[in-house]
């Protein structure tokens, strides 16, 4: 932990990347307090500022309806984040549990699971959560759901090729000699040394998550409104472009920034971790 | 037989399963939404009888696996069905619309390989230095953000602040080019048009670079990863000990192995910008598939999704599959193989 610590520290970029996350997290949590504008995350309507450009009052200047974009962003971050970890939640461990079995069982369960991953694979993975949210209702729920649903396969992908390695090893070996079950050498001799990949790949999908979720809630197919969300935020301001230009950048920065922030450290973690590309 | 027609056939195989696998899924997809699909389709002021009639035509009174039948036999006709919202038949909603951004995606899929692999090969020549942190940090900054975001920032700063593209479509409205292949820019060539061919291609950079950023920046880790691991191998040590320039090492000895693997991780890129094109074309008001495919979603028009999600995955295993054979042409280990590689 403190070598982790350090190693981090040396490495400016991921001890930025760090930081980055720390702060986003910390804003979207204490939200309620740290938005200048708390009541604003709903369908709040002031006529009177609506529009303006960034202020003193308004750092980041006001919607169409008057409400401050600041602290729509912050709101907007907890629901980025609150999506991103339940779809991590569930996705690694369901790819991990189907990587494992195919890797390490082989013969029909590999056949059967690791074709089921290349028909999932073989659909763009907006494209699939795009026709999952094109039949369900537009909601957050759905929206978790349908990214879920895209998800799991890469980490079974993943998880396969290191598990069918590793089924060669010496220690797999050993453990198969002293008449250890599937399921133990499955779970307590292989996974083990699938984590650091695992963990790293987790690092690194919090922001892609954020960006598919994002781009659904783009082409409206996402959360809605009044419910703020970065992706809807650049949608409405981009018909306003160029002259009202606050709408959209500065949510479109907000993205760039937490997916940045997760980038640089899950670049760091790899090597920390010692994982390969 | 030759090895690369053996794999040729092997991967047609394969692809094949997963594409009827596809088909499944899709209708799965389609089959989960909760209501009936012929009274969503119709809106509420549809009477029972065009309901009824709705229902026939989609097959929905039969069990679920007798659907699929209908629809693998339909599929297998090439037909799609009807779309509830142009009233025309899928296939043909689609060919309209599919070349405009196809043209998009290869062209953004030919920016992202003629910079993305310079800038790797530039990062591993230089690793540790100064070159490789800057290519290390831009390609991050390209992936943090979602192509619409790139469109967007692209759009306002070259298109509105310094108006050197235009601002949207494909081509002027004063511009009448027939129709042959539905790529704008061989069509206006076809033509003869030579104004109307440069005003599409001054249509087309803009967009296309927006969708490419995203893909740069991952062709350019890759490549620097590859190379890197490729530079510690012992001939590459022996060719510097030869005296060999390092611009030759680089190009010649280092950057041809490494390729390789890069190549597997295009097609995969190559398959996310066909998703990210969606959100490309919003911005750009880009007449393509996505329109297309916002506008039939938002009707919840099912014969149009599915057949427009299964379009898009058949131009995924394609590419996958001309991607496996060029890596077959360039690796000397499956080319001159007497067995099948798998």
């Amino acid at each position: 932990m403190i070598r982790a610590f350090r190693i981090l520290a040396a490495n400016p970029l991921s001890l930025i990347g760090f930081i980055l996350v720390v702060l986003i997290v910390f804003a979207a949590v204490f939200a309620p307090w740290i938005a200048p504008y708390p009541t604003h995350n709903g369908a709040v309507v002031d006529f009177l500022n609506n529009n303006r450009p960034p202020s003193a009052q308004n750092w980041m200047g006001t919607d169409l309806v008057g409400r401050d974009i600041f602290s729509r962003i912050l709101y907007a971050y907890q629901i980025s984040l609150g999506l991103g970890l339940v779809v991590l939640a569930i996705a690694p461990p369901v790819g991990t549990i189907v990587g494992l079995l195919a890797g390490y069982m082989g013969g029909w369960v590999e056949t059967i699971l690791m074709r089921l991953v290349d028909v999932f694979l073989s659909i763009p993975p907006l494209v699939l959560a795009i026709a999952m949210m094109g039949v369900l209702e537009p909601t957050l729920t759905n929206a978790m759901l349908a990214v879920t649903v895209m998800w799991w396969p890469w980490y079974a992908r993943l998880v396969y090729s290191i598990a069918r390695s590793e089924r060669e090893e010496g220690y797999v070996l050993a453990a198969e000699v002293i008449g250890a079950s599937s399921f133990h050498i499955a779970f307590r001799e292989i996974l083990p040394n699938c984590l650091p990949a695992i963990l790293t790949k987790m690092t690194l999908d919090m922001g892609f998550v954020i960006i598919i979720a994002s781009s659904l809630s783009f082409l409206g197919l996402g959360v809605q409104p009044p419910t703020p969300d970065l992706g809807s935020m650049v949608a409405e301001g981009a018909r306003y472009l160029p002259d009202s230009w606050w709408l959209t950048v500065f949510p479109g920065l907000a993205i760039l920034l937490v997916v940045f922030g997760f980038n640089l450290l899950g670049d760091g973690l790899r090597e920390i971790l010692g994982v390969d590309e | 037989m030759s090895p690369v027609l053996r794999l040729l056939l092997r991967r047609l195989g394969i692809s094949f399963v997963v594409l009827i696998g596809v088909s499944m899924l899709i209708f799965a997809i389609a089959r989960i939404i909760p209501g009936d699909p012929a009274r969503i389709a119709l809106g509420p002021n549809a009477t029972a009888e065009q309901v009824e009639r709705i229902r026939a035509e989609m097959h929905l009174d039969e069990p679920i696996p007798v659907q699929y039948g209908f629809f693998l036999r339909d599929l297998a006709r090439g037909d799609l069905g009807t779309s509830l919202y142009t009233n025309r038949p899928v296939t043909t909603d689609i060919a309209q619309f599919l070349p405009a951004t196809l043209e998009l995606v290869f062209l953004a899929g030919l920016i992202m390989v003629a910079v993305g692999l310079p800038l790797g090969i530039l990062a591993a020549r230089y690793r540790g230095r100064w070159p490789d942190h800057l290519v290390r940090v831009l390609s991050l900054l390209t992936v943090s953000a979602p192509s619409f975001v790139w469109a967007v920032i692209l759009m306002l700063i070259f298109a509105y602040y310094l108006p050197f593209f235009p601002i949207a479509g494909r081509i002027k409205d004063i511009y009448e080019i027939e129709r042959v292949t539905g790529f704008m820019t061989i069509d206006t060539a076809l033509a003869g048009n030579w104004p109307a061919f440069w005003n599409a291609w001054h249509h087309l950079v803009l967009p296309a670079v927006a969708l490419s950023l995203s893909g740069i920046g991952q062709a350019a880790r890759l490549t620097r990863a590859n190379m890197v691991e490729t530079y510690e191998k012992p001939y590459i040590e022996m060719a510097q000990a030869y005296g060999f320039f390092p611009s030759r090492i680089a190009r010649t000895y280092a950057f041809k192995p490494s390729i390789i693997p890069s190549l597997t991780i295009i097609g995969l890129d190559f398959a996310a910008m066909l998703g990210n094109a969606f959100l490309v074309e919003a911005v750009f008001a880009w007449p393509g598939l996505s329109r297309y495919g916002v506008a039939v979603i938002l009707r919840k028009d099912l014969n149009a999704i599915m057949g427009t999600v299964l379009i898009i995955a058949l131009t995924f295993l394609i590419v996958n599959i001309i991607v496996d054979l060029l890596i077959a042409f360039l690796n000397p280990r499956i080319r001159h193989s007497t067995r099948a590689a798998s």
